[in-house]
């Protein structure tokens, strides 16, 4: 495997494999949470140049608005020097599914965030990574006391039977990092089976 | 504009309000990095230069090469330098062309994950 690399000079560190978690889900579902419950929470800016429908660069009357700022979360976890895991909060509005495409290429998998109050505003993330082929876990994120059980909310998403479904509390990181977890081995257990490779 | 110390300091002026100057006047206007793209993942190391720095290298440039001595991930770097994700791939671009970085691209997006990788991953989670 080619993906751990020497330095050329040798003298400094050597290059670590960072792999890439999405963290899903409507607005308010806890995806900030997620990321910072189970690692240190970092701002980045990204900003998107809008250019008109036809592709041509034509911005005449709108000059003052080519770019739109998009902040989004991400956090990093070193799992040993070599080895490190980036989670990055996808952002909810539709309007920036454009940065979905890029953050989900190459994507370990994704942690689709559902609440059971509003169980619909999930549909869009889960549409997008089985569209994709992206493995992905749904996470319930419990505010209140109720279970409704993994099995019922996985029937209630119609999701294929393989897919996990777990419910946890998103500020627990004991409980987020366990979810990060069912969904590494749900990968390991596609890749062998064969289910992972197109 | 030279600060006056009689005036009360603009309240507005902070993080919330955004950037003073527009992102890409870093870059002059570019939206691109000259040659091919980088990966958020890919990780870049600052290089020896071999003579004297370019003269027209600009602050953030020698920023970027100061954040990357150690191997460091693009999207780490703009989160570190507070530039956003597309000024810095510009500037990356820029230092690439002057032979100030070295990159390394993660493995292609096509190719399976290791499934040892991933075995390690999950012990590295449990121990956390």
């Amino acid at each position: 495997m080619a993906s751990v690399r020497s330095d050329r000079d040798g003298a400094r560190s050597r290059i670590p494999v960072a792999l890439k978690i999405l963290i899903a889900g409507g607005f308010g579902a806890g995806k900030t949470t997620m990321v910072g419950s189970v690692s240190e929470i970092k701002p980045l800016q990204t900003e998107e140049i809008l250019t008109g429908a036809d592709g041509a660069d034509d911005i005449s009357g709108v000059e003052g608005k080519s770019t739109t700022t998009v902040t989004m979360d991400f956090g990093r976890i070193t799992i040993t020097d070599d080895l490190q895991l980036y989670l990055f909060g996808t952002p909810g509005q539709d309007r920036f599914w454009f940065l979905w495409d890029e953050l989900s290429q190459g994507a370990l998998g994704a942690v689709v965030l559902a609440d059971t109050r509003r169980l619909a505003d999930c549909f869009p993330s889960i549409d997008y990574f089985e569209q994709r082929g992206t493995p992905f876990v749904v996470a319930v994120n419990c505010f209140d006391e109720r279970r409704f059980g993994g099995e019922a909310i996985g029937r209630a998403l119609d999701l294929d039977p393989d897919v996990p479904v777990v419910e946890f509390d998103a500020r627990n990181p004991a409980a987020a990092r366990d979810v990060l977890i069912e969904l590494v081995e749900y990968v390991a257990r596609r890749q062998l089976s064969g289910a992972g490779r197109r | 504009m030279p600060a006056d110390p009689r005036r009360a300091p603009h309240d507005w002026l902070d993080h919330d309000a955004g950037p003073v100057v527009r992102p890409y006047a870093m870059t002059q206007g570019r939206v691109a990095p000259a040659g091919t793209d980088f990966d958020l993942l890919a990780f870049v190391v600052a290089t020896i230069p071999d003579g004297p720095l370019p003269p027209a290298l600009q602050p953030e440039h020698h920023a970027l090469v100061g954040a990357a001595w150690e191997p460091t991930s693009v999207v780490e770097l703009a989160s570190k330098l507070d530039l956003s994700i597309g000024v810095v791939r510009v500037l990356l671009g820029d230092l690439r062309s002057a032979g100030l970085i070295s990159l390394y691209e993660p493995p292609a997006a096509s190719q399976p994950h290791d499934v040892d990788v991933l075995k390690a991953v999950v012990n590295g989670l449990r121990a956390l």
